[in-house]
């Protein structure tokens, strides 16, 4: 350490730190750089993981067989089916609420005390914890309409958790659509609707799109809501598309077996409903996403 | 007359046009009705436990008994105060690390991996880290350290801190980037080394949205419930060691809500439960709105 003060000359003179700033900087690079690896390595290991151990048990029978509570070798149909069941019935019952939320925050909303509201209800609602989301649904459906553990009040609940994600990502994809075109459209006497529809939207949709489907990826794999709301067991029927039955979902499953099941193979169902669901989430986050990412980047290419 | 005509089409295209707008604010206020109508619902239900206990003994009693009426849900909130912090203090770091390295040191073609990577942690249900806490981290604790089961409070509050990175590196990331590129130049042309720089200036002048990220990453782990109770043991009782089996707010709602009777005392306490967390993350809303507040004063 002294041969370097003596190699940095005689501006040193005052400096009384024991290590040099360039050794900390060079230091602290290192220790960033491993930072970036390790985050990029857990995620790879834990893929890996789940990948290695679930792909094996992935036959043909196991992902359509239908499922038993007590003896080995069975299937996750109906749970897959149940899962995007659910899934596509809560983006259809979320997208229309969430995309007019969105438009009112990003194209009508100024500074008032609404606005402020309706910003504070959808921060509150998005960090409410999804098992409270699952016990609100579970008053509501269960108990207070009587419809007992069904596919359409685990649906419903579930787009509580979609519809704040989802006003987030359609306030974003509106405003970044330039004012000129807004602008257009009203002097050349569009109504503010018909702009939206028109022109707005048109643009603002493979913002839209890319947001959406990590929102899917995301409520795929949601399973506290959906304990108590959709419940733990499955329709005899395969596939049943009745939106009063229970309708386990794979990660519901998952959890089941794990925890409170009794089947003697629950690891090895255990680790295939891993592997399904991380390569489901794979298609979402990374083959779905693309067309969304291409089109931004060939619409901001052409027009701006 | 066909301007008349041109007038009506008009008019009912302005009509349209109104009609729109109350649709749209009224999907807005629908949010509104929701989150008020969690809190009213959740906190009926949760409040009809104090016509049978009391809330001392609810709060300040460490004693979990339904079968002989003892509702102390005290092990159940430490619980999940502790794995809440101690998450925070595993997981932030390397978080905040991460999002440095990617906003200021990674090569664009690494930026542009470690981006949907974030995606993707968010992306894996709490199912699968529930499922690798257990298969994984559970007996390597039990290994590592001698004992007896390895389930809880080190072993949630590990699985949490990888789950809260994602919410950590994202929003810390954007907050770091926001930072006007000439204060950076500044200190860099002062002489100030790059680690100089990130610690003298990008981060104080990022802390708002830093602080936001590990209060929204609290949120996170506080409500987060299949992983942890897949891996915290599952047991009534107050932890004295990071080894110990013990319960939190979450988990413990999850085991036992199943087996208790709408409406009983027990499925009551359970909702007051819930009701505690939905507190706790209302008011986290609320100290990031301050936090956020400070930036812009």
């Amino acid at each position: 350490m002294n041969a370097e003060a003596i190699d940095r000359g005689p501006v040193i003179m005052k400096d009384k730190r024991l290590i040099s700033p360039k050794v900390i900087d060079q230091v602290a690079n290192l220790g960033l750089w491993l930072s970036g690896l390790i985050i990029l390595g857990i995620l790879a290991a834990f893929l890996t993981y789940i990948l290695y151990k679930g792909l094996p048990v992935l036959t043909w029978d196991f992902i359509t067989g239908m499922s038993t509570d007590t003896r080995a070798g069975g299937g996750v149909g109906p749970q897959l089916f149940n899962s995007f069941y659910i899934l596509f019935l809560s983006m259809a019952f979320s997208i229309p609420v969430a995309v007019g939320a969105g438009i009112y925050l990003a194209e009508y909303a100024g500074r008032s005390k609404l606005t402020d509201i309706i910003r504070l209800s959808t921060e509150s609602l998005a960090t409410v914890p999804s098992i409270v989301l699952g016990l609100f649904g579970m008053i509501i459906f269960v108990n207070t309409l009587g419809l007992g553990f069904s596919i359409i009040g685990g649906a419903l609940t579930l787009s509580l958790l979609n519809i704040p994600v989802l006003v987030r990502v359609t306030e974003e994809a509106v405003r970044t659509v330039p004012h000129q075109y807004r602008e257009a459209s009203l002097a050349l006497g569009a109504t503010k609707w018909q702009t939206i529809w028109r022109v707005v939207l048109p643009t603002a949709l493979p913002g839209m799109i890319t947001g959406l489907t990590l929102t899917a990826g995301r409520a795929l794999g949601e399973s506290a809501i959906l304990i108590f709301t959709a419940g733990t067991t499955v329709s005899r029927q395969l596939p049943d598309p009745n939106l009063l039955a229970a309708g386990e979902t794979l990660a519901v499953h998952m959890w089941y077996v794990m925890a409170v099941g009794l089947v003697p193979d629950r690891v090895e169902i255990a680790n295939g409903i891993g592997a399904l669901l991380v390569i489901t989430i794979l298609i979402f986050n990374l083959v779905f996403t693309i067309p969304g990412r291409l089109l931004q980047r060939k619409l901001s290419g052409t027009k701006n | 007359m066909a301007s008349s005509v041109n007038i009506g089409e008009h008019n009912l295209k302005l009509a349209y046009d109104r009609y729109m707008r109350y649709l749209f604010i009224a999907s807005a206020l629908l949010l509104t009705v929701i989150i008020a109508a969690i809190i009213i619902f959740v906190g009926q239900q949760g409040l009809m436990t104090f016509t049978e206990v009391s809330p001392a003994d609810f709060f300040l009693a460490g004693k979990w008994d339904p079968t002989e009426g003892k509702y102390g849900a005290l092990s159940f909130i430490l619980g999940s105060v502790y794995v809440t912090l101690l998450a925070v203090l595993l997981g932030a770091p390397l978080g905040l690390a991460g999002a440095v390295f990617m906003a200021k040191i990674a090569p664009p073609r690494l930026r542009d991996i470690m981006r949907p990577a974030t995606d993707l942690y968010v992306a894996i249900p709490s199912v699968v880290y529930g499922f690798i806490g257990l298969t994984i981290l559970v007996p390597y604790i039990r290994v590592q350290f001698g004992v007896n089961t390895g389930f809880g409070l080190l072993a949630a509050a590990a699985i949490l801190a990888v789950m809260i990175l994602p919410t950590i590196i994202s929003i810390s990331e954007d907050a770091i980037r926001s930072v006007p590129r000439a204060l950076e130049e500044g200190s860099l042309a002062l002489g100030a080394t790059r680690w100089q720089t990130i610690t003298g200036v990008i981060l104080p002048a990022a802390l708002p949205g830093i602080l936001t990220s590990v209060i929204l990453a609290m949120a996170r782990a506080v409500g987060e419930t299949m992983a942890v109770q897949m891996v915290i043991g599952n047991t009534p009782q107050i932890a004295r060691s990071l080894f110990m089996p013990t319960s939190t707010l979450t988990s413990e709602i999850v085991v036992e809500m199943g087996n208790t009777p709408f409406g009983s005392a027990w499925g009551n306490s359970l909702f007051l439960m819930a009701l505690v967390l939905l507190l706790l993350s209302l008011a986290m809303i609320v100290v990031i709105r301050r936090v956020a507040g400070e930036r812009t004063a």
